[in-house]
């Protein structure tokens, strides 16, 4: 026993010798933001944030979205932060059955449209965007006198057959999101029809958003010209070019109905010692300062409409003004569903 | 191996049977099992049981219906039966598949010396690290639609089709295993079979026998306790396996492995995935279990050697053609999807279609730049600091605490301890690494232990799983020792220390340098992204590797290649020094 105890001991002194680095001095509080692992943000933005509170900002990166959204539920009794930023629509019903979060209703949701606020409780506040939209590359169409698809219904014409990659929607939240768009656009009664289509049209389906975008769409060298991807891909093709670029070599279909949107959201997790922090860094979250750093870091948009795009965007980003219509609660109930049937009809 | 001062221990003269048994019955080879066993056992009950029960409680305390009915609804269900016999069924053939590709190698690193062996060792070490998305990277650069074999195929042969299909196929998954796994054959095998005695087989091969009868009747039943560990730890790592079934296998695979995180990440699921979880772990524990009741008749004391006397240059014409064309299969196969993967890190995504050069060293410049001044952004020089500090706390950690268990298992007459402990050492690497995620978030929760977010718990985790290497390893090494040499020690007054440092050590310090190697590769390669948290401004290589993939831009891409590029020479020279620094280690005699 005396060497267990020994041991437990040599750890507490390894933990504590690691918390006791950070400065202790009386003034300097600690803020707590836990997030999924896609976060980023500058670093002068961050820091603007902490000399005006007089706090350092410690970030938790705990996994994808839906590990994150898990987690976050697992520890509520004894949170790991005072503030979740990350969970999306797919998964704000299961972050809200699970009651994480407390109520907070930011002066600044006035700037953002109410089509983003999709929880009328204040418990989680809109921060960005994304749209799930087709992605092709323009060479491709251009070279072989094909019109490049503006709908889902061009994506079982034959003309298109073999030319497209997507992502299963059991393991890549893109891949969900362009099912959740098929359901959308096509009823509960109508996607497994399209799929099918689809399925003999030569569609070709992958895992993850890496591999379709990476191995399959011929814009990285792969075969299939048309990819599920995001809106946002193309502008920032121009901006991480090898070589600077004049136009985007791809491009987004946004015909209505054709892309899904994604919005995260941020609240106060239940529990916080800090609820005057948390509420200073949410609205520090909507704010147009943080809101204009989070496209190039982020690769998704703000919500707050005083927030000013960079050029590039403006050039080359197509936002589509119709997105398919689901909503949360009905993606919570009937994920399971839609996508054992879908993985049923389509896979096996 | 050759530039070392040599200790010249002269073999033991072969005691009588009669002898032997009197001497180890004596109280001098009996080491005290409990003392040797608390620290791994402290170790495990804090790092693994705890947590694990802790979530598995969590979860069933969520089911409806109690246990028992999600435990036969979930076995019930023909998409888990489908899914685990499909796990069987591949990590069976991948296994097998591994043995035949290593153990020529193995027979070849152990008996042989030739040029450039050390540098082939250490390559074909290096597939173990690489992060699964990097591999699966590189297959495609060679074996993809448009890779390299089918887009020569296609010029040569003017084909309108790519004649190869290799990803998505039960094909694709088998070499990846192979890939990764050849490594722990060539190690575990052949550093034991290095030590084998060859006058055995010479005695044989006087008396008659032919080549392959002294293999087959001497040499084979000699090594078997080394070929069953390694075929053991491949199996558990095959019948785990995740990322490559998911990305080299694609939507119509999948293993329990995959189905647990479908059904904790994608569905909250939490009852069903435990179920799960516990099926896992319990096919590992019985696979073990097997395996040590397969093996216990098997281990017994060989004379073991130095190297210098094992091994020859390869003589006759032929044997240098076999062994030749071998090494160029070998190489051929572990090196050309690392080989496409630089490949990629120095040209531009469109090279050849357009009119762009085709190297470029650009990917690399922008890899120590930060436009966007990230908060997260770090060198890959940082990313290398951490990585190699994590895999250094591993190491160190897991040779604590597995010497002392491989000690305890390696004694002649194992205590019903030992017994019941040894399977239980191997049930990390068949744990869910999702599952065990979740229990370290919910069992070390509350001071002392409030490790969620603490970047010791990655050390940690990786020890979890270089441990059963570590004991692996150095279990048969330890059991080889013939017990007079401790004796004879022991009667002319050596302390157990003495004995220790002077008999043990020197015997057991080469198994010691495979047990690290294995240790620090395993932290180096891990990516526990997904299952640990993360403090983001210490991210490890393979974590700003999947930052890098995850975002769109061929210049994006191109710095993820060209980190992976980096990490694969930090390897290699990691291990190349591993090699060089045998030298002042006691392993030589």
């Amino acid at each position: 026993m005396k060497k267990f105890s020994l041991f437990i001991l040599s750890i507490i002194a390894l933990t504590t010798g690691a918390c006791a680095q950070k400065p202790d001095s009386e003034e300097i509080r600690t803020l707590t933001v836990m997030t999924h692992d896609s976060f980023a943000i500058s670093e002068s933005v961050v820091a603007s944030f902490e000399e005006q509170n007089n706090v350092q900002v410690q970030f938790l990166e705990v996994g994808d979205t839906g590990t994150a959204v898990n987690k976050a539920a697992l520890s509520k009794d004894n949170p790991l932060a005072d503030v979740f930023y990350g969970v999306d629509n797919t998964f704000l019903s299961r972050a809200l059955e699970e009651e994480i979060f407390e109520t907070y209703q930011s002066p600044l949701l006035g700037d953002i449209d109410s089509v983003f606020q999709l929880d009328e409780g204040y418990r989680a506040l809109p921060v960005d965007f994304g749209d799930v939209c087709l992605n092709y590359q323009k060479a491709y169409f251009e070279e072989n006198n094909l019109a490049p698809p503006d709908s889902l219904e061009d994506l079982i014409d034959p003309a298109y057959q073999g030319l497209l990659t997507v992502e299963n929607p059991a393991t890549s939240s893109p891949g969900l999101a362009f099912l959740l768009t098929t359901i959308g656009h096509f009823g509960e009664d109508g996607y497994l029809d399209y799929w099918l289509a689809l399925v003999k049209n030569e569609v070709n389906i992958v895992n993850d958003w890496e591999t379709a975008y990476y191995a399959e769409f011929s814009q990285a060298g792969g075969p299939d010209p048309i990819v599920v991807s995001y809106g946002s891909s193309p502008p920032f093709e121009v901006l991480f070019a090898e070589e600077p670029l004049d136009d985007a070599p791809t491009a987004a279909v946004t015909s209505p109905g054709s892309c899904f949107r994604q919005i995260e959201f941020v609240g106060i997790l239940k529990g916080t010692k800090n609820r005057d922090l948390a509420e200073k860094w949410v609205d520090f979250m909507l704010s147009p300062e943080f809101q204009e750093d989070i496209p190039l870091n982020m690769y998704v948009f703000p919500v707050n409409s005083n927030a000013v795009l960079e050029e590039t965007f403006q050039k080359f980003m197509d936002v589509p003004e119709i997105t398919a219509d689901v909503s949360p609660a009905a993606i919570a109930e009937n994920r399971e569903k839609w996508i054992n049937d879908w993985t049923e009809t389509i896979l096996r | 191996m050759n530039s070392s001062t040599p200790q010249h221990i002269p073999p033991s003269p072969v005691l009588s049977s009669a002898t032997e048994e009197r001497v180890s019955k004596g109280s001098v080879t009996k080491s005290p099992s409990l003392l040797l066993w608390i620290l791994p056992l402290a170790f495990l009950a804090t790092f693994y049981f705890y947590p694990l029960g802790s979530i598995l409680e969590l979860s069933f305390s969520r089911a409806e219906g109690g246990i028992l009915a999600g435990l036969w609804s979930s076995v019930s269900s023909p998409t888990v039966r489908n899914s685990l016999g499909f796990t069987f069924k591949q990590a069976f053939i991948s296994t097998l598949l591994t043995l035949i590709v290593g153990l020529p190698g193995a027979y070849l690193f152990g008996r042989h010396t030739f040029r450039g062996k050390k540098i082939l060792r250490a390559l074909t070490g290096v597939p173990f690290v690489m992060p699964t998305l990097v591999v699966a990277a590189g297959f495609y650069a060679l074996l993809g639609p448009t890779g390299w074999a089918n887009t020569i195929l296609i010029r040569v042969f003017q084909l309108n089709e790519p004649p190869i299909q290799f990803v998505n196929t039960f094909a694709a998954i088998l070499t990846a295993h192979v890939f990764y796994n050849t490594t722990i054959v060539l190690r575990l095998v052949g550093d034991y079979w290095s030590r084998l005695d060859p006058r055995l087989e010479s005695a044989a091969r006087t008396l008659g026998a032919n080549r392959w009868q002294a293999l087959k009747e001497i040499s084979l039943p000699l090594i078997t306790p080394a070929i069953a560990a390694a075929a053991l730890l491949v199996f558990i790592f095959d019948f785990t396996s995740f990322g490559v079934i998911l990305i080299l296998g694609g939507p119509q695979f999948s293993t329990l492995e995959v189905e647990i995180y479908y059904q904790t990440i994608s569905l909250f699921n939490l009852p069903l995935a435990a179920t799960l979880s516990l099926l896992q772990v319990g096919f590992t524990l019985i696979l073990t279990i097997a395996y040590t009741r397969i093996t216990a008749g098997l281990s017994q004391p060989v004379n073991l050697s130095s190297a210098k006397t094992t091994q020859g240059p390869i003589l006759s014409r032929r044997g240098k053609l076999i062994a030749g064309t071998f090494i160029l299969v070998l190489l051929v196969f572990l090196i050309s999807p690392l080989a496409a993967l630089a490949g990629r890190s120095f040209t531009p995504l469109g090279a050849g279609e357009g009119t762009g050069s085709i190297f470029t060293p650009a990917f690399y410049q922008a890899l120590a730049q930060n436009p966007q001044e990230s908060l997260f952004y770090v060198p890959p020089t940082t990313a290398l600091g951490v990585s190699f500090g994590y895999g250094l706390i591993t190491v160190i950690l897991a040779l604590v605490l597995g010497l002392p268990a491989a000690w305890a298992l390696a004694k002649k007459n194992l205590t019903a301890l030992d017994r019941i402990l040894d399977p239980v050492l191997m049930l990390p690497l068949g744990t869910s690494a999702v599952t065990l995620g979740l229990g370290f978030l919910v069992a070390l929760d509350t001071p002392p232990l409030d490790l969620r977010a603490s970047p010791l718990l990655v050390p940690i985790a990786h020890t979890l799983v270089a441990f059963p290497f570590v004991v692996r390893s150095l279990t048969p090494a330890l059991q080889s020792i013939q017990p007079n040499l401790r004796q004879a020690a022991a009667v002319l007054g050596a302390s157990p220390w003495q004995v220790f440092k002077q008999i043990d050590l020197p015997l057991i310090g080469r198994a010691t340098l495979v047990a690290a190697t294995f240790a620090f590769t395993i932290s180096l390669g891990e990516f526990g992204a997904s299952s640990l948290i993360v403090r983001p401004e210490y991210p490890t290589v393979p974590i700003v590797i999947y930052r890098l993939l995850s975002r769109p831009g061929a210049l994006n891409y191109g710095q993820a290649m060209a980190l992976s590029t980096i990490l694969m020479g930090a390897t290699l020279a990691g291990m190349l020094l591993m090699e060089h620094f045998r030298v002042g280690e006691v392993g030589e005699f």
